[in-house]
Parts: C-alpha cells; structure tokens; sequence
C-alpha cells in the first residue's frame, strides 16, 4: 500500500511476473516428481501386484464336463445312453425386461409357474452374468419356434446339453440306478475339482458304484473374459478324458423275460451263471422310470412313488427280506448227510405232526394227516415239514446255521452295488442281542422249514442256489463284465471265487437228484412246471406265510379268498441244466402263488435264446 | 530469460525484418508446434487401442484435431492486441452463453454442457477457460503491478461466476479449471502470499459449504477417493481398475493393443478421462516418462513465451494458459493414479473428444501470436 505510484514500471513488472513463473516452475517440477514417484510406486513397486489382480480379473478357467461313460449288457446293447437335450438359458445381464420376456416367451414356449420360480430362484444363486436354463427339455418344434423368434430375445439362447438316458426305463431301475443333483452330502465326499463341471451324480446301483469309473475325468479352458464375464476366446484347453463305457454281465432278454414273467406282480428274479458269479438278470418289480430323475423329478411325482403301496422304490432283489421258507431244506439236507445224520435211505413216519420230548406243543406238517413213511428224497419232493424238524432236532441251531451260512446266507453277497443287505442267520447268540430273548427249542424247529427268524434276500436266494449247482463253489455274484475300450475285444472281469464247500459227491447227488425230483415226480410240489422242456433242472420251491397258520394247511385252497396282501410270498430256486449248470434262478412272487410258472419262462426263454 | 540469453548465443542479432525465418511469417512457434504434433499423434496412437481398434473413432479424432490445428493456425495470426481489445466481448459473450447453456442446453450425460450449434457442441464453459485470463490480463494491463486488495476484489467476481455456473452443469472438472485459469492470473500478477493463505483460508472453511452444494455423485467420488475399497463394485470401480491397469503395465508395459484392463473393458472411460491408464498400461513407465516429458517441454516452452513476452497483458495471458494446461494435465493423471479425487477433467490433446481439444488449441494459438508478434527490437 505504501509504494502506491501511478507510473507503470515496466521493468519491475517483468521482474515480478518472471519470479512468479520461476516459482510456478518450481511447484510444478516438485509436482511432476510427486507424480513420477506415484507412477514408479504403482508401477515397478507394487507391480507384481497389479500384475496379479490384472490376470485374475480376465483369466479364468472353466471347467470341461467329461462325457460319462455308457453302459452296455453282455451282448453289447446299450442301456444307458447321453442324449443331447436343449435347454433355454437366459442371461440376466442380457434380457432387458425379464418379466416381459417370460411373457413373450411364453407365447412360443409352454413356460409354467414352475419353470418361472425355479428360474428366479435360481437367479438369486447365480451371478448376472451367468447362463440359467428356464426350461429343461424343449420339444424340436419349441426349438424351431424360438431359433424364428431368436432375434426378439436378447440374452435368451438355446443350449444343447448331454443328458442321460435310459431307453428301458423301469426295467433296469433297480440295478443300473440313476443319476441325479449333487446334494450337500455328496459334495463334501466328492474330488470337488472333478466335479466343477458337473451338476449330476450317481444315485443308485451301477451308476453309483462305478462312479468314478463312468465319470471320466474334468477338462479345462484357460479363457479370456472381458468386463461382462463373457468370454472372449480360448487361451488354453486341456481336454477332459471321458468316463468308461462299461459292459454289464446283465443279458438284456433275460432281464426283460424275467420282467414280463413277473407278469406286474410285485417280485423280484435274480439269475446268476454259477460258474462265475455273473448276475445274468436281476429285476425287482415294480420298478419306476428312471428318466423322471435325470433332470431333477418334481415333488409330485416323486410322492406319487413314495406312496405308491406296491413301493416302485423298493430295491426287493438286494434289500427285500423273505423267510427262506421251504428251500432251505436241501442245505439242511446237505448238513444232515455231512454230519451223518441221516442216511438217503433212513425213514421216518410222519402223522403229519411233531413234538418235542417233553412238550406238548404240537409243529404241524402241511400236510394235515401226514406223508407217512418218508425218506430224505420224498422229504424234499414233497417238501415234508416233520422229517426236517426231526432232522433239526438232532442237528441243533448252530450246525444248521453253519451250513447256511457256508451257502451265503446272513452275510452280504459282496455284488457291485451298495444297496443290499445281509440278510438273518438267526441263532441263540443273535435272538439275545436283537430281540433281547432266549432262544428255545422251538425256535429251532421253526428255522428248519426257514420260518421264524430266517431271512434272505432274493440275491442271496439266488447265490446260495448257485453254489448249490455248483457242488460247492462259492463265486462272489457281480454285474460289472468289464470296461470297453474302442479297438479291443472286451475283457471279462475274472470271476472271483471266495471259498468251497466240500462235502462227499454222493450227498451233493443225492440232493441234487431229489431237486430234479421237486420238478418232475407226480408228488413233487413243482410238478406244475411242466415237463416239456428240453433242459434238465433241479428246484425247490417254497412258500413263505404272512399269518401264522401253520397246522391247517387245507387253507392252501383257501388263499384265493384271502385279502390280496396277506397272501403266502411264494419263492422257488432253480438250476440248469442239472450237470452242467448255466444258470441259477431264484424267484420271489409277492403274495401270489405264480413263482413256478415265472421261473418256467424265465428258464424257456433262457434256454430257447441260448441254442 | 536464461533461455533468451543462451539464444542470443546462437541466433544472428534480429535487428532486421529480412532476418525473419518462415515460420515467423507464418506466426507459428515451430518448438511448440512440433511438440503438440507429436502430442497429438501420441494421442491417436493411443486411442486406437483404447478405443477398442475402431478405425472410426480415430477418423472422427484425427479430424478434430486436424481442425483445431487450423484453428490454432488462424488465432495465431491475431495479434495480441487484438485479443487484449476484444477481451471484455469475449467474456461477456462466453457468460452469456453459459447462462443460455444453464436454461435450454442441450442435455448429454446427465450434465447440461453443450450448446448444439448443428457442426459442433460448443461448450461456453470451455471458452471461459480462455475468457477468465484474457479479461483479467486485460484489467492488470491497465493497473500497475502487483495487484492489491481492491483489484483482487474486482477480479473474484469475474472468476467465481462462470466457476458456479460450471459447477452448477454439473461439471466440477472445468469449474475447477476455471478458477485455476482465473487465479494464476491473479498469481502472476503477484498476488501476495498473505492473501493467497487467507484465500486457502477461505476455501478450507468453504469447504463443508461446498459439500452442501455438491451433486451426489460429486460427493461419492470424493469419498471413494479417501477410499476407494468402499465401494469396489460401484464409485470405486474406476480408481481400482484405473490402479490395477496402471501396476501392471509395469516397467515397460504390455505393449501396444496388449492392455487387458481396457481392451476387455475392465477400465471405464477408457477412451476418455481415464486414457492415460490405458497408455500406462501398454507403455509402462517407460512410456509415461516420454508422455510426462513431453508435457513438460511444453510447458517450459509456454513459460519461455511468458517471460519473452513484451507487455503485461500478453506475460499474463501466456503464463495463466501455461499453468492452466499443466493443472488440466496434472489433475487428470492425478486422479487415474489415485493421487487425486476424480474429477471429470479429459488429458488434453490425448483423451478423446472435440470441445477440450479445440480450447487447447485455440490456447496454443494465443500463446503462438504472443510469440510471434513480437516487435523485434533488441534491447
């Protein structure tokens, strides 16, 4: 203020505005550093960083879903396929108006309520970039449709999928299982690499336990994403390796001839070739559709099968328990012969009635009066109670358990599925440990005719039949043939043979004799096979009861009257032919006297393919 | 001066028209020329990849840029006292225009900007980055130096009008500018450095009155500024990204096209205010060396206009454009490295877009005929 002046000094004034651009000048150089240090900082200090959060951010890998493998029967048909399904996918970030799509949509493609909530529910899980189906299965003409109306649905595309497929449905159901989503469960058990692609698993049966076999192994693409998760091209890709195509020992005629000679009924037929341990068929009926899970089956369905009072879920061949009934009288035979018990030859008198010394409790013979004088071949023919509850009163419990469970029974099969169970061998030590009683005398009478406490599975029916035919041999039963590899002829899996039963030729004869007996003596209780058929065969049928009626067995006649469920479950066992066995067969008919006449198509079908 | 001097070393004494090279005929400053052509081609190089290898992107920038470099030949040949005479109509145009913009502008972006005049989108908040300095330089000529309170006084109006009217778009970017362009004429025309604190003063406490004031997306990016982890997915995305494209170019860079952050357009405004990532990133360090010195060079050479300049007006006018430049080229690449908070303000000449470039040039133009139109009378 003081050295105001009027006069312009032009010489001061380019001396201040000079030393006000030399400070500017200053400033700005100390900026610049400021900057070029930020820039070093960002740049070769902290590079490695940015280098790393760079790459994650356009980098990804994306799993490749390997082709699962398919499974084959014996004779190379194929029973499990992968069909191509097309699916409509939305991508969130794509469609402009949801809600206006659906109902746009809607007018060229059946969309229900369902399709629509599982949709947003899905959306919620799902990152709005990501490809969400909003229907499964569209039709070819659904398809066409839209491929016309493309254009008017951005974000909205058609993808093709590989699902699978099971062309015979309800008939290998219980044996080959289903695939199904992966539940919480399972993927905390589950290599969750292996899986990164895949949404399905194995549920049951084969495809459950050759899982890891049929899944083949993940792929990879190393893919370029820009800012919208879309991929922009493929860096890298490691190819995934595609599951096993497996060949099942299952024969697809027998399988489907068993199924029909179930004739509907509720039931289950295994067929086992003895001389491996292959699981020729194996049927439990009623089965269900195993397509209905592939994608998912809705909560109606599925209650309609939970429901259902014939129990399609209901695995009978490898977790139905049956009383062995009457056929377990040949092993105990066997026992009897070994133990030298009995002779072939021995009689005993039967009035059609027993007691125990010192009881006054009678144990009838189904015969009411009695088959008189009977030796150990009638005593199979016809199936006498009374000489075997003589036999198992000389014998006791845990000889006739030893010999039964020589035979198999009470343990599990060891066959290449997880659902069977073991089955009940019983014995004093077992009664006190389940049921918390002693065991007595009777108990024992009651498990020589296979009533009381025993139970077996139809499988185990089946295999003890099938060390039966073989004199001994005990083959472990399983399905898996081998695994088919393109260019080579398959290569059987060796048959795994567990133990022998030895006992003297002539006692195998003579039971075995009276088996074929079962079938063709007038008195033999399976005379109703029949007779004209070109094979020879050894059976033994039996009658397993629902209400305790022992001691009149006039109600036989009587079974017709009886309410449906409370019908005797009927069982027969059979081999052929009887030297050279192929085949070992064991039937079970739910409440229905129709075991012998099953087994007879099941065994002509057999043997009118095999020549 | 320094610069003069060493000049006079080499150059042949210029007391005779006929001494004059071409260049001088033409009233074009070849040094400044030169770098803003390689500026400019640096520019378009970069473009390319940043606007994802559109052929026609560059097509439409190359010809702005072509055009304002005709226009800068043309302003070039005003004389400065041309300028000086016109500067009061200049202002009062350019005003008027913003206060039209405020009432029927064109909307585009959210912001009321542009002015549609059917070739072009005149920006009046743009000519008033030129209109500030030029009415200032042309006050001070009139007064004697350094400025005191009363004209100070004068001065604030004149700047703080067209500033809020800016900010009031909104566009905080050139109101900013705006009062940079204003108050480095009030610098050098020795604004004293009590005053400048009290100024600072008054800003740090008009500060929270200013937050009041500010757009909702204005007060997001400041506080994504102060952290930008905040909101990685919405505010903060940029500053992340910006910083991500940055680190990993590295010493060297990716090399040209190679950048993933934009051409996989993880980096928004990646052709635009944020271009200066994408070179970081393709260039590396290296290149932001040669792209930072470039700048400088051209604002030592603005500053050595200033100091040969032979009045107050023309001293003033040449130093507030250098300045202005250096803080348009500075706040942009501090905010892409996360120095700064963002404010919508384009790298000039690089950043693509018509209205900065042809102000930027116009600027060049101006400091050209300084330049130029000297009397060449040694002294």
């Amino acid at each position: 203020m003081q050295r105001l002046t009027t006069i312009k000094n032009p010489h001061q004034e380019i001396q201040l505005i000079t030393n006000r651009v030399i400070i500017a000048l200053v400033v700005i150089i100390c900026s610049i550093l400021l900057l070029v240090a930020r820039l070093a900082y960002l740049q070769i200090y902290k590079h490695d960083l940015y280098t790393t959060l760079s790459t994650k951010n356009w980098l990804d890998l994306v799993p490749v879903e390997p082709t699962r493998g398919l499974i084959y029967d014996r004779n190379n048909v194929l029973l499990v396929e992968n069909i191509p399904v097309f699916s409509l996918d939305i991508i969130p970030i794509q469609a402009t108006n949801l809600s206006k799509t659906f109902s746009e949509l809607s007018k060229i493609i059946a969309l229900n309520e369902n399709d629509i909530n599982q949709f947003n529910k899905q959306l919620k899980q799902h990152r709005r970039f990501d490809e969400i189906p909003l229907k499964l299965r569209l039709t070819e003409d659904e398809v066409n449709r839209f491929a016309e109306n493309q254009h008017r649905f951005p974000g909205v595309a058609i993808k093709a999928r590989l699902i699978r497929h099971y062309p015979y449905g309800k008939s290998f159901s219980h044996v080959i299982g289903y695939m199904g989503r992966i539940n919480a469960q399972e993927l905390e058990e589950i290599d969750s690499i292996n899986y990164s692609a895949n949404h399905y698993i194995g549920k049951l049966g084969i495809e459950k336990y050759y899982e890891d076999d049929l899944h083949g192994k993940v792929g990879y693409q190393q893919v370029e994403n820009d800012a919208n998760g879309k991929t922009v091209r493929i860096l890298k890709e490691i190819k995934s390796t595609p599951g096993k195509n497996i060949s099942l020992t299952l024969d697809i005629g027998l399988q489907l001839a068993a199924e029909k000679a179930l004739d509907g009924r509720r039931g289950a037929v295994v067929a086992i070739q003895p001389a491996t341990g292959q699981v020729l068929a194996m049927v439990s009926q009623p089965g269900y559709d195993p397509n209905q899970f592939v994608l998912g089956i809705n909560q109606n369905d599925y209650q309609l099968l939970q429901q259902s009072p014939d129990r399609p879920l209901y695995n009978r061949a490898l977790r139905g328990l049956y009383p062995l009934a009457s056929t377990i009288k040949p092993y105990l035979a066997l026992a009897g012969l070994d133990a030298g018990m009995i002779q072939p030859n021995d009689t005993i008198y039967d009035p059609g009635w027993f007691e125990l010394r010192n009881h006054t409790h009678r144990f009838h013979d189904w015969v009411r009066y009695g088959h008189g004088k009977v030796d150990l071949n009638k005593a199979i023919v016809s199936s006498c109670d009374i000489y075997f509850y003589n036999l198992a009163n000389k014998m006791g419990i845990h000889r006739m358990d030893a010999i039964l469970t020589q035979f198999g029974f009470g343990s599990l099969t060891g066959i290449d599925i997880e659902e069977e169970i073991s089955g009940v061998v019983a014995s004093p030590e077992w009664k006190r440990r389940v049921k918390g009683a002693s065991w007595y005398d009777g108990d024992t009478i009651n498990s020589s005719i296979g009533q009381g406490y025993m139970r077996t599975t139809p499988l185990q029916l089946a295999l003890a039949t099938s060390i039966l035919a073989n004199r001994g041999h005990h083959f472990i039963p399983y399905l898996l043939l081998g695994e088919q590899i393109p260019g080579k002829a398959l290569m059987p899996q060796p048959p795994m043979q567990l133990n022998v039963i030895t006992l003297q030729d002539n006692h195998w004869h003579t039971v075995i004799t009276a088996m074929q007996n079962v079938v063709n003596s007038p008195r033999g209780t399976a005379y109703r096979y029949g007779h004209k058929h070109h094979y020879t065969i050894a059976a033994k049928t039996g009658t397993a009861q629902i209400i305790g009626r022992r001691g009149n067995r006039d109600e036989i006649d009587k079974q017709d009257d009886l309410q449906e469920k409370l019908r005797d479950h009927h069982l027969f066992i059979a081999f052929a032919p009887v030297d050279k066995p192929t085949i070992a067969l064991a039937v079970i008919t739910e409440n229905s006297n129709t075991a012998i006449e099953a087994a007879r198509d099941i065994l002509d079908y057999y043997f009118g393919s095999a020549e | 001066m320094l610069i003069d001097h060493i000049k006079s070393r080499f150059k042949k004494p210029q007391n005779d028209i006929q001494y004059r090279t071409i260049w001088q005929y033409l009233h074009i400053d070849i040094f400044l020329f030169i770098l803003l052509l390689l500026l400019g081609m640096a520019g378009l190089f970069i473009l390319y990849s940043a606007g994802g290898q559109k052929l026609r992107l560059i097509e439409l920038q190359m010809m702005r840029f072509i055009l304002s470099f005709l226009v800068l030949v043309v302003i070039a040949q005003i004389s400065p006292i041309t300028w000086q005479r016109s500067a009061p109509w200049i202002y009062s145009s350019g005003l008027l225009l913003l206060i039209v913009v405020l009432i029927m502008g064109h909307v585009g972006k959210g912001a009321q900007r542009w002015l549609n005049l059917g070739i072009i989108h005149l920006q009046p908040s743009e000519i008033m980055k030129l209109s500030i300095p030029l009415l200032l330089a042309w006050y001070y000529h009139k007064i004697h130096l350094p400025i005191f309170f009363k004209s100070v006084l004068i001065a604030l109006p004149i700047i703080l009008i067209p500033a809020i009217l800016t900010a009031k778009q909104p566009d905080l970017g050139t109101a900013i500018l705006l009062l940079i362009a204003g108050g480095s004429v009030l610098f050098l025309a020795g604004l004293s450095g009590k005053m400048m604190t009290s100024f600072l003063g008054i800003i740090g406490i008009a500060i929270p009155f200013c937050w009041y004031f500010l757009h909702d997306y204005q007060r997001l990016r400041v506080l994504t500024f102060f952290n930008p982890e905040r909101d990685p997915l919405g505010a903060g995305y940029n500053i992340i990204q910006s910083k991500i494209a940055i680190g990993s170019g590295g010493l060297f860079g990716k090399g040209w096209l190679n950048g993933t952050q934009s051409n996989l357009h993880f980096l928004p405004e990646h052709a635009t205010d944020f271009i200066f990532a994408v070179s970081s990133e393709e260039f590396g360090f290296v290149g932001n060396f040669v792209l930072i010195t470039l700048f400088m060079l051209i604002v030592i050479r603005g500053f050595t206009i200033t100091v040969n300049a032979q009045d107050t007006f023309s001293r003033l006018v040449a130093g507030s454009i250098t300045l202005t430049f250096f803080v348009s080229f500075f706040i942009n690449m501090g905010m892409v490295t996360g120095m700064l908070p963002v404010v919508g303000i384009p790298l000039p000449l690089i950043s693509y877009g018509g209205s900065s470039m042809m102000t930027t040039m116009i600027s060049f133009g101006i400091l050209m005929s300084i330049q130029t139109h000297r009397k060449l009378v040694t002294t």
